[in-house]
């Protein structure tokens, strides 16, 4: 007599992928920098359309200029402006871990998790050395 | 859909409609010019970011030369183009994981390709308009 669990008396049914569980999963810094990428890349599709805004006002004129520079400079356009350029620079460093990875480099899990980090804190430096830059010029002029 | 009417007897999964009918033909096309348009945005943006770091507080007259300078308007109409394509395939991939109303997501994608095309070339336009000096 055959077994019950005998496979040729299982039912035929196709393997299907299954999506995954999030709450099953112990956070790891490679999610992190995953989920990351996709949300600074649709608030950059936001910084893109403030750029749009800031050259239609220069081809606009004087006043319309001011308008957007007393925008920008005001606390909470220097606030967004902040959260823009971090976007921008986390964005920018792991894009290049993407293309490195589509190359094929960086997948050992011991890179990946390495690289991983290198964004995350990478960003954070680029952004800081942008911004002393900047403050240090708005202190000259 | 046209054979929404019918759903209530047929029992069929959706794997089991798509299977057989092959890819939709254009996946590789997109990744090849996400990718393109990626390459294009770290090279033209580390140029730009780096003009914008040494602008320091740009006055309307500074911000007109530097922007309508013919080398700096030149990368950055190639750079707008590129971003808004960048743009329009990152936002796509992110409606079609996303929005699960068929008519919803048609509208959304229509929506992006509109916003993206006309965000493009209104700033190119401008970009334009200041190097003419118009």
């Amino acid at each position: 007599m055959a077994a019950p669990d005998h496979p040729a008396l299982k039912p035929r049914v196709r393997e299907r992928p299954l999506s995954p569980h999030l709450q099953v999963y112990r956070w790891q810094v490679q999610m992190v920098t995953s989920i990351l990428h996709r949300a600074t890349g649709v608030a950059l599709v936001v910084g893109a359309l403030a750029m749009v805004y800031a050259l239609v006002a220069l081809a606009a004129g004087p006043e319309r200029w001011e308008t957007f520079t007393a925008c920008a400079g005001s606390v909470l356009g220097k606030i967004i402006l902040f959260g823009f350029s971090w976007a921008l620079a986390y964005h920018l460093l792991n894009g290049i871990r993407h293309l490195l990875q589509d190359a094929g480099h960086g997948f050992a899990i011991r890179d990946f998790v390495r690289n991983s980090w290198i964004s995350i804190i990478g960003s954070v430096v680029l952004v800081a050395v942008a911004w002393v830059i900047v403050l240090m010029q708005w202190g000259q002029s | 859909m046209s054979d929404n009417w019918k759903r209530h007897e047929n029992f069929r999964t959706p794997l089991k409609r798509a299977v057989g009918l092959g890819s939709a033909k254009d996946g590789t096309g997109h990744f090849i010019w996400q990718r393109i348009t990626a390459i294009v945005l770290v090279l033209l943006g580390a140029y730009l970011i780096g003009l914008l770091l040494s602008l320091g507080g740009a006055s309307y007259e500074l911000a007109r030369a530097i922007v309508g300078d013919t080398v700096n308007a030149t990368i950055l109409v190639a750079f707008l183009i590129a971003m808004f394509w960048h743009a329009k395939l990152g936002l796509q991939v992110v409606i079609e994981d996303y929005v699960h109303t068929p008519a919803l997501a048609g509208v959304a994608h229509v929506a992006n390709i509109f916003v993206c095309a006309l965000a493009a070339i209104a700033s190119v336009l401008a970009v334009i308009r200041i190097s003419l000096g118009a």
